[in-house]
């Protein structure tokens, strides 16, 4: 019994992780039905911008925090003014290959930026693991879901009551009838993809202190937090967030009673079973939008 | 007769010459050993190539396909001692068979989620190869691969093998260039413009993808037959996600809906790190650069592009 | 119209792979009168922590013997080239190091399967090969022409269990990192176990870029072994000893030598202390007897190393640096006759080095005794030696 309370605690320390970025790829999606691949990226900008904020230069919390969101922020714009806005056959396969390519790019700017080595940064709070019924979850486990779970509050409102979030979801739905109505169909796009990247950049925060961080840390983390999102339904940014969780304890599970062997192969074996069944996911729209 | 034949396909007999003058002037077992794997990687790349620009499906995962016929070839003929002769239709039927299996739901979807689906199976069959200790040799790797014999003649010879890897790829095209030119061919550009109006026209569509996915599959097989047996030595790493990611560069800079961009793919790919190796901190970045710098400017491939670029210049200083 | 742009297109195409290859076939000059020695190491990639300081120390190598007036008065070149950890890479750079730089020796690779996949290229072209790798199958069985000076995981696993069983513990729980190197130290551990008279009751696997472990560690608990190893090379392993601590295990944790390392105690943090692993004596060059034979040695290379490149030295560049010097030392006379220095490599012996004392012979071509490590534990943040 206790073994599975700590299972499960496990799984929401990692379904965490996944759940903050899972929700990075749902806000482009919401808005601009793209898949950006190297979203893992900003992660690790966002990580790696703490270990140099936070841990090496000793800078206050929150404000190490605002300014590597900040900083990836403007790595998205940029990434939106001159990859995406600049191509001239935006078809899927264009596009993906686009940001697969930029994914590759980043992570050598991450490798030249930061050196080949790992490094740890210091949790939030110093408060040793919380321990419930004999099973221990950390502190940080705790700040991830806190924030995670803010954010989703926050961006959702923002979509939902906002001129600016309707606007952008307008644009998702059809981008020729929101330029119709006047939305600035570019600013949104290139909103979406700032708002992405902050998300992004969030998520490498605050899970910097539980992961070691370094260069290629993006790479697993982006596919198995796209596994989340898809798992969850892509549209739906609760969906992401119960697609993570759903992912991590799913993943903690299957390392308890089956193999630890197969943990990796978990999330792809569930991406795929989504695909053949519901390809919309568990709390997307009933029908798959095509492309 | 002769000579119209001749004239259609000339270029199949520049290459073919190409293919000789190069394997009788050049005398280094380097530039050997790079022609040959500029050779495999060109199989690779000729059945992705039409699986993205004539079919027009992408797939993230293919390396999965170049890692099974690899593995398939190494365990029967080192583990059971079959000869490679035998193993051979045997990986390319492996390969095809799994394909017709992954194919089946994934080609269902479209767009994004096709390049999901393949991506998840590409990482799968990598954690598969990576784990199932016993019969692959694990993350270790799998050594003591025999060279390859077909028939009396053993391929030990780096001279040899580059000639057949590449009378290889000189079929392969020739096979392929066939299969653009049919029915089949025809069929399988209607789908690339338009589903919609392919399927309204009575085409096929769900069979067609299949048939092209295999057959891609079964090339990719044949890539991986020929690596495990000119290096003998195969391991999990060289058939991950990276590698995936290699093969759709290679077709997309190549040019998509060309034969001859899948050399041209392989070729500079090949290359291009041991040009870099040099700035080897910055080959990423490059590497990065290049692919996003080529699907930006010139999404048909740089065949095309350049093509283009230049016949646009020369209109307008006309 | 379908015609002249498809033929065009064809042209095109060859003329470009022409011109690349006429790029790439570009002649190279050959610098008469030097020893040429190749180097081949995961410089960047996932094994870069391993690769970089074995550049590194190679260089530094070749540079002091070369103002030493180098080798029966010719100078040294080293020519190195970057694998990724890629097998395929690897085979590449060795074959463009014999065939086109001519080389008469080569150093590296860094890693198991980078090397195991340029074994049969060595062989046949008769060129010998020191590897900087840890696995056992490199050179057992032995094979003519490669070497290497890395300790094997045979011996790392050895002194691990014998610092258990001296413990009298009698329980093993395994956790080990999904790659050549946690695979090979996995099976040596399930191998040697009963020979320690010790069991191992659980075997878990992480992958090296998770995040929690703490699943595979609550069901290596649940089989409440004495004693856990954890065998993995950075983060992992620093994961792991975080976890370890998070959830409260009371049990002694033993690493590989794999995190011999001061990154280890800088990710692990306050979590590091009490860890018991094995390592070359590089780690505690200065807590050594006066009298150990590799005292002068260590403390060259470390102050050689660290004042040249700026950065903490670690048993890894270590390998690199006794191959370089040990293939030194049998160059000389041979007039780079390969052959010879096939023979005078096997000759060598008493030959004192960063990883250990080492002695080849026909029969081991990796030529390190088991005091060729040490048990260390991480005390207040350093490392403190055990003295058998």
């Amino acid at each position: 019994m206790q073994e599975l309370l700590q299972y499960l605690f496990s799984g929401i320390t990692n379904g965490a992780i996944y759940a903050v970025i899972a929700v990075g790829f749902a806000v482009l999606f919401n808005a601009t039905e793209l898949i950006n691949f190297a979203h893992g990226e900003f992660v690790m900008l966002g990580a790696l911008g703490m270990v140099t904020l936070y841990s090496s230069l000793q800078l206050p919390l929150t404000l190490a925090f605002l300014l590597t969101t900040v900083g990836v922020s403007c790595v998205g714009f940029l990434f939106e003014r001159f990859a995406i806005r600049t191509v001239k056959r935006p078809e899927p396969i264009v596009l993906v290959i686009i940001t697969v390519g930029a994914s590759i790019f980043l992570r050598g700017v991450g490798m030249l930026g930061w050196g080949k080595d790992a490094f740890s940064v210091d949790p939030f709070s110093t408060h040793p693991p919380f321990s419930i019924a004999g099973a221990h979850l950390l502190p940080q486990s705790l700040w991830i879901l806190v924030i995670v779970l803010g954010a989703v509050v926050g961006l959702h409102l923002f979509f939902n009551r906002s001129l600016t979030g309707k606007a952008m979801l307008a644009c998702a739905i059809s981008r020729r009838a929101a330029w119709l109505v006047g939305i600035p169909t570019g600013r949104m796009v290139q909103l979406a993809f700032v708002l992405s990247a902050a998300m992004g950049a969030v998520a490498g925060i605050i899970i910097a202190p539980v992961t070691m961080c370094s260069y290629d840390m993006g790479t697993l983390l982006g596919l198995k937090g796209f596994c989340a999102a898809m798992l969850g339904g892509l549209g739906s940014l609760w969906g992401g967030v119960l697609g993570g969780f759903l992912l991590g304890v799913l993943e903690a599970l299957g390392v308890g009673f089956l193999s630890s062997s197969l943990k990796d192969a978990i999330a792809f074996v569930l991406l795929l079973l989504i695909l053949y069944v519901r390809p919309a996911g568990l709390l997307g729209a009933r029908k798959v939008q095509r492309f | 007769m002769v000579a119209r034949y001749l004239r259609r396909n000339w270029a199949y007999l520049v290459f073919l010459a190409a293919v000789g003058v190069t394997g009788c002037l050049v005398q280094n077992a380097y530039y050997f050993q790079v022609l040959t794997f500029i050779g495999i990687n060109t199989l690779l790349a000729l059945g992705l190539n039409l699986l993205m620009g004539y079919a027009g499906q992408i797939s993230l995962g293919h390396a999965a396909f170049y890692g099974i016929g690899a593995y398939t070839t190494a365990i029967l003929t080192t583990t059971w001692g079959l000869s490679p002769g035998l193993a051979l239709p045997c990986a390319l039927a492996i390969a095809a068979l799994v394909a017709l299996v992954v194919g089946l739901p994934t080609l269902k979807l479209s767009g994004y989620y096709l390049g999901m689906g393949t991506l998840g199976f590409g990482m799968i069959v990598h954690i598969f190869l990576r784990e199932w200790t016993e019969v692959t040799g694990g993350a270790s790797g799998f050594i003591g691969i025999p060279p390859l014999t077909l028939g009396p003649i053993v391929f030990t010879d780096d001279r040899a093998y580059f000639y057949l890897v590449w009378a290889t790829v000189l079929l392969s095209f020739i096979l392929t260039h066939r299969l653009i030119r049919s029915r089949v061919g025809r069929a399988l550009r209607s789908i690339h413009d338009s589903e919609h109006a392919a399927r309204a026209v009575g085409v096929d569509t769900q069979r067609l993808k299949l048939q092209v996915f295999i057959f891609s599959a079964i090339l990719a097989a044949l890539g991986g037959f020929f690596y495990a047996h000119l290096v003998n030595f195969i391991s999990p790493d060289s058939f991950n996600f990276l590698v995936s990611v290699r093969m759709v560069t290679m077709v997309v800079i190549g040019g998509m809906a060309s034969v001859w961009g899948a050399l041209l793919g392989a070729s500079l790919l090949t290359l291009l790190p041991e040009w870099l190796h040099t700035f080897s901190d910055f080959e990423m970045v490059v590497y990065g650069l290049i692919l996003m710098l080529v699907m930006i400017l010139m999404p048909q491939g740089l065949t095309r592009g350049i093509l283009d670029a230049y016949e646009r210049s020369r209109k307008n200083s006309r | 119209m379908s015609a002249t742009p498809s033929i065009r297109n064809r042209l095109f195409s060859v003329i470009a792979v022409v011109v690349g290859g006429l790029l790439f076939f570009c002649p190279v000059l050959l610098a008469a009168d030097s020893f040429k020695v190749g180097g081949v190491f995961s410089i960047t990639g996932p094994a870069s922590f391993l690769g970089d300081p074995e550049k590194k120390s190679m260089e530094m190598v070749v540079d002091a013997i070369n103002s030493a007036g180098g080798i029966d008065g010719r100078m040294l070149e080293a020519v190195i080239y970057d694998t990724e950890g890629d097998p395929q890479r690897a085979v590449n750079a060795v074959s463009k190091l014999i065939n086109r730089d001519g080389v008469i020796a080569i150093i590296g690779p860094s890693l198991t399967p980078t090397t195991l996949a340029v074994k049969n290229l060595v062989e046949s072209a008769k060129i010998p090969l020191i590897s900087c790798a840890a696995g056992i199958q490199i050179t057992q069985p032995v094979t003519p022409w490669v070497f290497k000076t890395a300790q094997s995981d045979v011996m790392a696993v050895a002194t691990v269990y014998r610092h258990i069983q001296k413990s009298g513990l009698k329980t093993v729980g395994l956790l080990s990192v999904a790659n050549a190197f946690g695979e090979s130290g996995k099976q040596q551990l399930e191998e040697q176990a009963a020979a320690f008279g010790l069991q191992v009751v659980a075997a878990e696997k992480f992958g090296d870029k998770d995040s929690d472990m703490t699943a595979q560690l609550t069901k290596i608990r649940k089989a409440a072994p004495d004693a856990v190893v954890c065998w993995g090379t950075n983060p992992g392993p620093a994961v792991v000893a975080k976890n370890f601590g998070q959830l409260g295990l009371e049990m002694p944790l033993y690493q590989s030598h794999g995190v011999a390392s001061p990154k280890f105690i800088e990710l692990a943090g306050s979590a590091a202390e009490g860890i018991f692993l094995p390592t070359g004596k590089i780690l505690v060059a200065g807590l050594l007897p006066a009298d150990d034979p590799q005292k002068a040695v260590l403390t060259n290379f470390i102050e050689q190393f660290e004042s040249r490149f700026q950065m903490p030295v670690s048993g890894f560049g270590g390998y690199a640096y006794d191959a370089m010097q040990i293939l030194a030392k049998a160059l000389v006379g041979t007039d780079g006759d390969t052959e010879k220095l096939r023979a005078n490599l096997e000759q060598v012996t008493g030959h004192v080095g960063v990883s250990g004392v080492f002695n080849f012979s026909p029969q081991d071509h990796n030529g390190l005794g088991a005091d060729a490590f040490v048990m260390v534990r991480i005390k207040n943040g350093t490392w403190e030696l055990i003295q058998e």
